[in-house]
């Protein structure tokens, strides 16, 4: 492992020594939480804590939920009132819970927008990137299953259309549907496969997420320079990196207090602004709600899911070619999950010599149209689709193809991007005049 | 400026998402004043009894409450009925269905503070338990649920809307009546129009005008929908209040820390 150079772990006690020899689990530990970490680390680079922490309370808060959750269609529903009525801090424990999937996306987005921005993406961080992703759909899984359990009308609604979609796929489509249903429609094998697989898959998540560390832990942090640690010495690290225990665990702690303040205030003064009311109405297969919203961390690609329509040249166009296999319900559902191949696959897309937006002056504005595009597309992903919202969702949906696809190729080869500092050490020192003395 | 705009996202991913989830809505949703609304808010007891009383007397021919447990009328932060007054209430106004009775073949006998109100009469009478969370009053502008922040989610408001909302016209679609009302989405609901005005008489002379008892009864379903709403907010506040301390050591200890390494000399 050729890993920033730093002081490594040394057993001195005897017990230390025995153990080290047969189980160097303490050193594990110790070179984990002393790594060397470039100190110039933002704002931005705090939200990997606060994923973790979600995780952590996402399991805990689940685990004591489902001691008093029962997964029968008939009981569900009012299970999860006996939770919030009869169990002592039950409501508590719900609304952490179901708060505690929406701030885990507000922290995955921004961590992933960070990692746009600032190419942490790219060589040698393409593993590191990956397993990120696997976490992402693995989460978005893991949120989607978890919705239905509560067997409200949006749960299984949802359920319903979201299943569908594989539907959508030709001639396997529909087995692979109830294969994935238990049965031809949402009903008790539906409820109960997705308990055990919501059950199930935070710890995958966080067996990815040991990856993840473990990925970012070989090549280095980035940084917002994108410039990369000197590596020739013990010394010269040293310029560039503070151990991340005190300095950057204190620093994160702190940012972490100050989200959890505001996540506090949601969860204590109006929990139920971020769900949709329909859920607290009962599951009835006979009456389909007026409107089928998914919760909101879904919204930007239900948006492009719905973008494109039978009337859009380009479905026609592959409609055409395809002699009609691929329709405009299966155009959409490739297109959706299409959104989050072409992520995955930016560290391939992005042809630039330098890592870092900050010396990307084209990149830059290309960057927050991205970001921009990504709200609107959230937002139009909850209103209905008469004009203008089918344009704005097309236009939104073509816009984000466009950007990996073809502006993060080409820019690379047009774009005259400004000097990096050499050093992280220049940076640092750029920013605190004080710290070179 | 990038911050900013990563900033100004973060705050509007926030924002949007809310009420992003449009429902369904009728007509404009007046505004009004609950004395829980906001982070301070507490359930005004005589209202919740007001409301009971109109539930009981009105609602109650036809709606149930299912998953309200009659014993959580003696709960603290809510109706705030004595024991005594529940079994009272219990066994004068409902009575339920009991399997063990008469040797196994089941009888009714009244209600005790252990059960449930029970369901409604009416299958199409829908359970009123959740329906001030079921319900979402406002959800602008253009859908972003920015309005939510300030008035709150509106089911209350719904509530007292729909319950005022009858123009008196009617319809009759397929052998049932439907009456117009101008807050149901659709403009047309199979209820009859059942708050006139006096429609109950309160010990204490309280007002019992339409919109009054509207009001009341709007107020006692979101007891029974939230009942540890005031828990609730009291838990939130002392977690924001240590969250604040705890912000502020880890600022100052974050501060000092890298001090040395910032070249700044601080006097903590």
């Amino acid at each position: 492992m050729s890993g920033i150079p730093h002081d490594h772990y040394e057993p001195k006690t005897g017990f230390e020594k025995w153990l080290h020899q047969r189980l160097p689990v303490v050193g594990l530990a110790y070179d984990t939480l002393m790594i060397p970490t470039p100190k110039n680390l933002n704002w931005w680079w705090i939200w990997g804590i606060v994923l973790a922490f979600c995780l952590v309370l996402q399991i805990v808060t689940g685990i004591i939920l489902v001691m008093h959750y029962t997964p029968n269609v008939d009981l569900a529903f009012a299970s999860v009132e006996h939770i919030m009525r009869n169990v002592n801090g039950g409501y508590m424990l719900r609304y952490l819970h179901a708060n505690g999937a929406s701030l885990f996306f507000v922290a995955v987005y921004i961590h992933m927008f960070r990692g746009l921005f600032y190419g942490s993406y790219k060589a040698p961080r393409e593993v590191t990137w990956i397993i990120g992703m696997l976490i992402y759909l693995m989460m978005m899984g893991t949120a989607f299953m978890g919705y239905v359990l509560p067997w409200g009308q949006m749960s299984f609604w949802g359920a319903t259309v979201i299943t569908g979609l594989f539907g959508a796929i030709p001639f396997i489509g529909e087995p692979i549907q109830t294969w994935l249903l238990g049965g031809p429609a949402v009903g008790n094998p539906t409820l109960n496969r997705f308990f055990s697989l919501h059950y199930l898959l935070p710890f995958v998540i966080a067996a990815l997420v040991a990856l993840h560390i473990w990925a970012f832990h070989t090549t280095g942090n980035s940084n917002p320079t994108g410039v990369e640690v000197r590596r020739g010495s013990k010394e010269e690290a040293e310029k560039d990196t503070l151990p991340f225990w005190p300095y950057f665990v204190i620093k994160d702690l702190f940012a972490l207090s100050l989200i959890l303040l505001i996540f506090f205030a949601i969860v204590g003064f109006m929990p139920n602004y971020l769900g949709h009311p329909d859920n607290y109405i009962e599951a009835d297969p006979l009456m389909t709600p007026a409107f089928i919203v998914p919760e909101w961390y879904f919204l930007p690609f239900y948006a492009i899911l719905r973008a494109f329509t039978a009337d859009v040249w380009a479905v026609q166009f592959v409609s055409f070619i395809t002699g009609g296999i691929v329709d405009a319900k299966f155009f959409g559902v490739l297109a959706m999950f299409g959104a989050i191949a072409v992520m995955a696959v930016a560290p391939w897309l992005d042809t630039s010599s330098v890592r870092s937006g900050q010396y990307r002056p084209m990149f830059r504005w290309w960057y927050r149209l991205l970001v921009i595009d990504f709200l609107v597309l959230m937002w139009v992903g909850a209103r209905d689709t008469n004009f203008p919202h089918d344009w704005i969702s097309l236009i939104g949906a073509t816009y984000w193809f466009a950007y990996f696809l073809i502006i993060l190729p080409l820019l690379g080869l047009i774009e005259k991007p400004e000097t990096p500092p050499a050093t992280i050490e220049e940076d640092f020192n750029a920013h605190y005049p004080g710290a070179a003395e | 400026m990038i911050k900013k705009l990563t900033a100004t996202a973060a705050l509007a991913l926030a924002l949007t998402t809310g009420g992003a989830i449009a429902a369904v809505t009728g007509g404009p949703i007046e505004d009004e004043d609950f004395s829980f609304e906001g982070p301070f808010g507490t359930y005004d007891q005589n209202q919740l009894q007001r409301g009971l009383k109109i539930f009981t007397e009105v609602c109650a021919s036809c709606h149930g409450l299912k998953f309200v447990p009659l014993r959580s009328l003696a709960d603290e932060g809510g109706v705030g009925f004595t024991m005594d007054q529940v079994r009272a209430y219990a066994a004068e106004n409902f009575e339920v269905w009991d399997p063990d009775l008469e040797d196994g073949d089941g009888d009714f006998r009244a209600a005790k503070p252990t059960d449930p109100f029970p369901e409604g009469n009416d299958p199409n009478a829908p359970d009123l338990s959740l329906m001030a969370k079921a319900r979402a009053g406002f959800s602008g502008p253009a859908g972003t649920g920015i309005n939510q922040l300030v008035k709150g989610l509106g089911g209350t408001e719904y509530i007292t809307a729909f319950l005022t909302g009858f123009t008196g016209e009617e319809m009759e679609v397929a052998g049932s009546v439907l009456y117009a009302n101008k807050a149901f989405p659709g403009g047309w609901t199979a209820m009859p129009p059942q708050l006139y005005g006096e429609d109950v008489e309160f010990d204490d002379g309280s007002a019992n005008d339409a919109h009054s008892e509207a009001v009341d009864v709007a107020a006692f379903l979101m007891w029974t929908a939230e009942p540890k709403m005031m828990a609730r907010q009291q838990a939130g506040f002392v977690a924001v209040m240590l969250l604040t301390l705890l912000t502020v050591l880890l600022y100052l200890t974050n501060k000092k820390l890298w001090a040395p390494h910032k070249g700044k000399k601080l006097d903590l």
